[in-house]
């Protein structure tokens, strides 16, 4: 398999506080990677410095073997590079489906595509994604009023329809029903193996991410503690100190 | 609804045509309002639309004015000495040097406020909010004080146009139709250019520009793109004024910041920003409130108008349309279900 994602020895810190120290990581082409750590371990800061949210201190980030790093949000999501938001973020005054429409890949579009009206496979894809995730009855109602596990699944849909090669999805399963877990892991799984997204997750429910990933990094205190496959890290005795606040 | 759509456009149609002849005393009034239904129009554009509120949309206005004049009077004299009035000369065109300035006026200066708005959008978009409202301001504002100063085009004392070859009354007719004619065209773009993808983008850009980012949109490319095509037409319009008023002269007329530059935003807000008609009937609306008041309320008609201002944004600040958009979605063909969600309705 080849990489996708791959950073090597990246810093950030934020004034006197180091977020991130020497991370280097890779993400697999395909593959789904889990990223897992106690609060306040550097993982938001790891996936904002990827999407290029702010400029990194120190070490290099490639996607698709070109350099990032430097690259500001909208020309890395144009690469294919696209991230959901741990608060989602969706346009609120809006309709599911309208919602669905405004994420059509910009970047493969052409002029004459960009002004003209939306055709008919268009809301048929939209249709059929929000079908996916289980919102094709709640599709005209106003997202904003959508309950916020509903917010969640609309913002991965959304991501879905902008066609990317690599997801970066933050907490996935944060505040949605216990119940609805299963069918959500399930569904990431088929974005992963039907439409070929490559995943790369962060993750707080351990049950969720081991089922999930291939490969998993840990962080603690902005370095990266451990690495390998989900039966590795679950009996690692640095995560597990870690997240239990040993010494 | 749908059956209606017809008959009622081809009767405002009707209307519109007929309108100068029906109403043979308000054929200059009629016009203005054109001015204000385009000016609203165009705001709302970035206002409503795109979630920039310009101050300084009246800067396209202005300069509109000057580059039609320049090019009105460059195609038949020279612009220098036509401006020195001390020099004395009279200048007589003729019936091409006229019609031809006007046409290649409006056009020169629709071209040329949208170069200026991809210029000075270039910087002013990298501010957001209160700033880019008072970012566009100050370019206003600078450009009136600039040319003010500008010898070339005559400096503060402004400049004569022209006047229409025949008939005035005719003439009065024939500006009525250019600002009809640019308000309708205008219209039908913006109906049409709204419901593109485009047009979603830049809704997208309003609600929550970070997140149309992150989806990888080209906001400034798009951003630009919008007031380009608003600067067109606010150009046009300026450059229609200018010929229509004859005279004009920089800060009052041209770069008129506190009268025009701010009526286009109360339109709007009258009529609802963010809604194709809401900038039609605010402008309708707030001209014959601002007529009324001229003729009835005469010392307290600034008064008047400050009262609407601070009635329409602290209690009515969806406006019209926004508020019918509001009671009656089905009439904007806006299909939003509203039923509360049971607890149960999240992914099945």
């Amino acid at each position: 398999m080849t990489v996708i994602i791959e950073t090597k020895n990246v810093s950030k810190s934020y004034g006197g506080v180091v977020a991130n120290k020497d991370i280097s990581i890779s993400v697999e082409s395909g593959g789904i990677t889990g990223l897992i750590g106690p609060n306040g371990s550097g993982k938001t800061t790891l996936f904002n410095s990827i999407v290029g949210y702010h400029p990194i201190d120190s070490g290099t980030i490639q996607f698709e073997n070109q350099e990032i790093s430097k690259k500001p949000v909208q020309e890395i999501a144009r690469l294919g590079l696209l991230r959901t938001f741990q608060q989602t973020r969706i346009y609120g005054e809006m309709n599911c489906v309208e919602n669905m429409l405004i994420s059509l890949p910009h970047r493969k579009m052409t002029m004459r595509e960009i002004f003209s009206r939306n055709n008919r496979a268009d809301y048929e894809q939209a249709d059929r994604l929000l079908e996916f995730v289980g919102l094709y009855e709640k599709r005209f109602l106003q997202s904003g009023s959508l309950s916020f596990g509903q917010q969640k699944l609309l913002e991965f849909a959304m991501a879905l329809m902008n066609e990317p090669t690599c997801l970066l999805l933050d907490e996935p399963t944060a505040g949605i029903n216990p119940t609805l877990i299963n069918g959500l892991i399930d569904r990431l799984k088929r974005a992963n193996s039907e439409f070929g997204i490559t995943l790369f997750i962060i993750e707080h429910n351990m049950r969720v991410i081991m089922n999930m990933a291939d490969q998993i990094y840990c962080l603690a205190h902005g370095e990266l503690l451990a690495s390998g496959p989900p039966s590795a890290i679950q009996s690692d005795q640095r995560v597990i100190d870690a997240y239990l606040g040993a010494h | 609804m749908k059956y209606l759509k017809i008959p009622f456009y081809l009767a405002l149609m009707a209307f519109i045509v007929a309108a100068p002849f029906l109403f043979p005393a308000f054929k200059t009034q009629l016009a203005t309002l054109w001015l204000m239904i385009i000016v609203a129009l165009t705001w709302d554009m970035t206002g409503g639309q795109m979630g920039y509120n310009s101050l300084g949309n009246i800067f396209f206005y202005g300069t509109g004015m000057y580059v039609c004049a320049i090019v009105g009077i460059g195609i038949a004299f020279n612009v220098g000495e036509y401006t020195n009035a001390s020099g004395g000369g009279i200048y007589t065109f003729t019936d091409a040097q006229y019609f031809g300035g006007v046409l290649l006026g409006c056009l020169a200066a629709g071209l040329f406020c949208s170069l200026m708005a991809v210029l000075v959008g270039f910087i002013t978009f990298g501010l957001r909010g209160p700033y880019f409202a008072i970012g566009t301001l100050g370019v206003a504002i600078a450009a009136g004080e600039l040319v003010s100063n500008w010898e070339w085009v005559g400096a503060g004392q402004g400049i004569a146009m022209p006047v229409y070859p025949y008939d005035l009354e005719t003439g009065k007719v024939f500006f009525y139709f250019l600002f009809a004619g640019t308000g309708v065209v205008l219209f039908v773009f913006l109906s049409w250019l709204y419901r593109t993808r485009f047009g979603a983008a830049i809704n997208a850009i309003r609600d929550d520009e970070e997140k149309a980012e992150a989806m990888g949109i080209h906001t400034l490319r798009y951003k630009l793109t919008a007031w380009a095509l608003s600067a067109f037409f606010v150009g046009v319009a300026g450059a229609i004024s200018a010929y229509q008023l004859i005279h004009f002269e920089p800060l009052e007329t041209a770069y008129q910041t506190i009268n025009l530059g701010i009526f286009m935003v109360v339109c709007v807000l009258l009529g609802g920003k963010g809604t194709l008609w809401g900038p039609v009937v605010g402008a309708i609306v707030f001209h014959v409130f601002k007529e009324v008041t001229w003729n009835y309320l005469l010392g307290w008609q600034w008064v008047a108008l400050g009262a609407l201002i601070v009635v329409t944004v602290v209690f009515f600040q969806d406006g019209i349309m926004g508020w019918l958009r509001v009671k009656k979605p089905e009439w904007f063909g806006i299909r939003v279900e509203t039923s509360s969600n049971d607890a149960t309705g999240a992914a099945r």
